[in-house]
């Protein structure tokens, strides 16, 4: 990138500065045309100049033709017009030329803020282009989000002074200039002192705003600062909560707004200070003018139009002037923050461009082998971690790699990885350094994987066929209006030199799938063998099940969902096992589910408890009062107060008890102790509307076999059921909208999908019921197909940033699962299960190993092991130790000798 | 069977026979009634213990599991106590216990149980009675498989 700003600019728009450069001298002429239009305006028809006579007229428009050389071509006379036809006309040209001014004013900042725009465009898009090709050792030391708000936010500013960089200085100079010309040609002294000012102006000014540059300067640095500073506590969140060190945090950004406060505001002072004195100076002028040319034109040696005329004129010189002044300010600036990022994004050991040019379709390369030739690795302290190591891997080799002292194995695999860029030696795939080859080969043929995994926001989908994206395969189709627009999109990215690949597009590659059918490039079912290779198809179905689908979006998947609520219900009839759950039908009150569950027959989105808007709300009480079942409830409530009152009363706060009771607290236990005091032998009328409701809630979360008081008679149950229809009717619309009804052949929205299969509840007291129930749903899915259906659901589930939604053993399986779907010729697994038990490392390992091998071209598994004993799955072992292999072969031959392998090993 | 019952039930046990009454009543509100089916396990060998059971309904049977096989060590019935050792301290289940009949049982979790034992004094000296009483039954039995063994194998 070129050290200067003005000169990135002019190389980069050069053609479009000098139109845009032509434009603005073509805009000069009516410019300067409507300078002198006022003057001739009042010195003629206004004061009667050339209008002596009432008869009196003056040509209008005459003009001739005259070239050099060649003479007199044309003339034209005119028209001929009296005093207030001049008038008339002359007032009609100024009117034309104040359109045409503005006509090309809009024009030029039309064309500048596209120019701007394409600029800003084209400086972000290689900023972010070079983060992506930083050498990793540069990559260690950035800060995301520092980074991130410079090519967000420091960059902002080039764009608006791009359309500025060359064409303001032109036009306003040209402006003043032209005004400073006007009023020296009407009177030289005039002229002399508006000079004389503007040269205060130009020099003293922007001494001023020297100081205000330097202090941008602080202030941008403070701010990214910031930004890097925010964007670490989010990350870190977990440590800062773990360690409480929420208060130093906010001691630390307290500190950093502090500054950034400080600079502001001295920025802000000298800001005024300099308008003030810019203000001041421009206005001291007119009245040097009133003062000096009154004199003149009183001693009657300038005329009135004329003082008017350099009045008028004046008024256009300081605003040029304060815009010329402030864009050279603004240069400066702008330079100052080009040269920040600049230096941030110049790299010594840029990989180059062609490293990372894009390749579409299977790249054949010849690298039957992976090998390290006398590699040495350095860690951040400059310790030598790998000393002068060679190693040669074969194709179809599985290899263990085990570290005694030090960190060799993992140095080893992460050089292979093109984690770390080595200082000595190289790594070659087949016979080229794997360094200089473009990342289409190494990338592909080779897959690494380690235990610091990253994904990007999005579904589980997205992130598992990551490793497949290398470049569009099928281009989307578009039509009409689309493909418009995507011409468009094409054109704009050309002209800010941004690669028009369409995002859009299928970057999917099938054939870059490991397909263990043998030929059979099957996206799918792959990606279901890798799920279950690295055992996470159990999560996923989990996360499916956990999750709400919108009905409406995909009607099919509801009706299926539906047809399985009704075969898991024949099924569990069938094998005799009714007492598992009871389903939810519309004229038996359901014994496994809350008082307020049966009355409301639906799912609500909120759950029913303290914060609940419906039962916040007066016509929900009201509906109830009109069923009858207002006052039933209230004396349940203060049945189930009585007991619990019994059972609680004088229990600590913190006592376990009370988490065996979801809706109790111990405040909830006083407060029915205070009621049932107030109450005494009255009837349940006595109690205020708010202690009434308090019992009502009390009865809606009540289940009689979980908690057994014996308050729950048959005949409100009865009286539930029959009036459940009745109280959804008496609700206003506002509040029915909460609820969606239990209904056998409808999918419910607001429900889960396991809610939506069981369609009832389980038994509370059958101690088996969730697992055998789950065992028979299981069966009846995979039957009727509907397993695979819930894995897309599970599939579509959002991960979250860096998929902080997964658990670490998740995101580790994921993370393994994403890079064995790829098809490779060399697998590089770096610790990459660190949190696992060891015998489901042992299932996964062996698992994944089988996987692999069923690939048709016979790939190699470099495996480094954090647990020495499952080298027995391998092939070949490589031990390590304090940088260097110190005993290289086969499983059975190192075990036998008596080298550090079979200590460790014993 | 409503909590009050089971409360009544409770009272039987000698382990809370003069217990108060509104203390068992907590802790029957805070203990889980389940049920389980004939050939169903109420825990298994070698899981954690996190529980005691009350029989409040139905047989069960106790099962020692070797590497020989399975042995059938004994029967309980209504108002027996199982599992209550693991009450007191961690470890794992020494066997598995499961249904032979239909059993309603109520599930006394560790926590509320500690907690109650923590409030009564008189609780905690009727456990380890209790537990005294066993473990010289468990030495009295022990002592008569030594007895029965033969000499031979006493002297290696």
């Amino acid at each position: 990138m070129e050290r200067n700003l003005l000169r990135y600019i002019w190389n980069h728009t050069r053609p479009q500065q000098i139109w845009v450069l032509l434009i603005v001298l073509g805009s000069m002429v009516p410019y300067f045309l409507s300078l002198d239009l006022p003057k001739q305006i009042i010195n003629g028809p206004i004061q009667g100049g050339g209008f002596e006579d009432a008869t009196s007229a003056q040509p209008f428009m005459e003009f001739s033709i005259d070239l050099p050389w060649i003479g007199h071509i044309y003339s034209f006379d005119g028209l001929s017009l009296e005093r207030m036809q001049t008038l008339v006309a002359l007032s009609g040209v100024f009117l034309f030329l104040v359109i045409i001014n503005n006509g090309f004013k809009f024009y030029i900042n039309t064309y500048k803020g596209r120019l701007g725009e394409r600029l800003l465009r084209r400086i972000r898009f290689e900023l972010f282009d070079r983060v992506l090709r930083f050498p990793p050792r540069r990559m260690k030391s950035v800060h995301g989000a520092e980074v991130a708000s410079m090519i967000k936010d420091e960059v902002e500013p080039f764009g608006g002074f791009t359309g500025d960089a060359f064409v303001q200085p032109a036009m306003l100079g040209g402006q003043a200039a032209a005004a400073m010309i006007f009023i020296l040609v009407q009177n030289f002294w005039l002229g002399m002192i508006a000079f004389g000012m503007v040269l205060v102006q130009v020099i003293v000014i922007p001494r001023m705003r020297r100081r205000l540059i330097e202090l941008g300067r602080q202030r941008q640095i403070t701010a990214r600062h910031l930004a890097g500073k925010v964007g670490e506590v989010v990350d870190g969140i977990g440590t800062v909560h773990a360690y409480d060190t929420s208060n130093y945090e906010r001691a630390d950004i307290a500190h950093r707004l502090g500054t950034i406060f400080k600079i502001r505001y001295d920025i802000y002072q000298w800001k005024f200070l300099v308008k003030f004195l810019n203000n001041f100076l421009a206005q001291v002028t007119p009245f040097l003018f009133y003062l000096v040319g009154g004199y003149l034109t009183l001693r009657g040696s300038l005329d009135v139009g004329q003082l008017v005329a350099v009045i008028n004129a004046y008024k256009d010189l300081p605003g040029p002037l304060k815009e010329l002044i402030d864009w050279d300010q603004a240069r400066q600036d702008v330079q100052v923050k080009y040269e920040q990022v600049r230096d941030y994004f110049e790299v010594e050991d840029l990989s180059s461009e062609t490293t990372q040019a894009i390749a579409v379709g299977v790249q054949s390369y010849d690298g039957p082998h992976l090998s390290a030739v006398n590699l040495s690795v350095d860690d951040e302290s400059g310790a030598k971690v790998l000393t002068g190591t060679s190693i040669r891997l074969g194709l179809g080799e599985t290899v263990a790699m085990v570290d005694n002292i030090g960190r060799g194995a993992e140095a080893l695999a992460e050089t292979f990885g093109r984690q770390v860029w080595p200082v000595g030696g190289k790594v070659q795939l087949g016979d080229e350094d794997i360094l200089e080859l473009p990342e289409s080969i190494s990338g592909r043929y080779l897959s690494y994987v380690s235990s610091d995994s990253y994904f990007f926001h999005g579904s589980l989908k997205d992130n598992l066929l990551y490793g497949l994206k290398h470049a569009p395969v099928i281009s989307a189709k578009y039509a009409g209006s689309d493909a418009t627009q995507r011409r468009w999109e094409v054109r704009e990215a050309k002209l800010a030199s941004n690669p028009d690949y369409d995002v859009r597009a299928n970057w999917v590659d099938d054939r870059m799938i490991s397909s263990p059918n043998h030929g059979e490039s099957d996206i799918k079912s792959s990606l279901l063998a890798a799920l279950n290779t690295v055992q996470l198809t159990e999560d996923i179905l989990e996360f499916a099940l956990h999750s709400s689908v919108d009905a409406s979006g995909n009607p099919k998947l509801a009706e299926d969902v539906v047809a399985m609520r009704h075969a898991l219900h024949e099924e569990v009839k069938r094998l005799g096992r009714t007492s598992l759950f009871v389903p939810f039908e519309p004229d038996v009150y359901n014994a496994e589910a809350t008082i307020g569950e049966n009355l409301l027959f639906g799912k609500t989105l909120q759950p029913l408890d303290r914060m609940n808007e419906l039962l916040d709300s007066d016509d929900f009480y009201k509906a109830l009062q009109n069923v009858g079942l207002l006052r039933p409830f209230v004396n349940t409530g203060l049945d189930i107060a009585r007991h619990i009152v019994e059972i609680f009363a004088g229990l600590p706060p913190d006592h376990p008890f009370f988490n065996q009771v979801p809706f109790l607290t111990a405040d909830a236990v006083i407060e029915y102790q205070q009621i049932l005091k107030k109450l005494g032998t009255k009837l349940s009328h006595a109690l205020s509307e708010p202690e009434q409701r308090s019992m009502i809630r009390l009865t809606l979360g009540y289940i009689e076999p979980r908690y057994r008081l014996g308050v729950l008679q048959k005949d409100l149950q009865d009286a539930i059921v029959e009036d459940r229809q009745g109280f959804y009717e008496q609700l206003p619309p506002h509040l029915q909208a909460m609820i969606e009804r239990y209904d056998q052949g409808k999918y419910m929205s607001f429900a889960t999908l396991r809610e939506n299969i069981l369609f009832g509840k389980i038994a509370h007291r059958n101690a088996e019921a969730p697992t055998e129930i789950r065992e028979i749903a299981g069966r009846i899915s995979r039957e009727r197909g509907f397993y695979h259906q819930l894995l897309r659901v599970g599939l579509d589930f959002d991960i979250g940033a860096g998929g902080r939604r997964l658990t670490l053993i998740q995101r580790q399986k994921l993370n393994l699962a994403r890079a064995i779907i790829r098809r490779s010729n060399f697998y590089i697994f770096n610790k990459a299960l660190p949190g696992l038990e060891r015998r489901l490392q042992e299932e996964i390992v062996t698992d994944v190993l089988t996987y692999l091998r069923q690939q048709d071209n016979n790939p190699t598994v470099v495996w480094v092991l954090s647990n020495i004993s499952l080298s027995r799955l391998f092939g070949r072992v490589v031990m390590f130790d304090k940088g260097e292999i110190v005993e290289d072969g086969l499983y059975e031959t190192l075990r036998e000798e008596s080298g550090i392998f079979s200590t460790l090993v014993a | 069977m409503l909590l009050c019952d089971e409360v009544q039930l409770l009272k039987k046990l000698p382990y809370f026979a003069d217990m108060d009454g509104c203390k068992l009543k907590l802790l029957a509100f805070a203990s889980e009634r389940v049920s389980y089916e004939p050939g169903q396990k109420l825990f298994k060998q070698g899981e954690r213990g996190d529980s005691a059971y009350v029989i409040l309904n139905g047989t069960v049977e106790t099962i020692l599991e070797t590497s020989a096989g399975q042995t059938k060590i004994r029967e309980n019935g209504i108002m027996s106590v199982i599992g209550e050792v693991s009450l007191l301290c961690d470890g794992e289940r020494t066997n598995t216990v499961k249904a032979v009949t239909h059993v309603d049982a109520l599930r006394i979790n560790k926590d509320s149980f500690s907690r109650l034992i923590h409030d009564s004094p008189d609780m905690t000296l009727r456990m380890t009675r209790m537990l005294a009483e066993r473990l010289r039954n468990t030495t009295n039995e022990l002592d008569s498989v030594k007895a029965y063994q033969p000499l031979s194998t006493m002297v290696n």
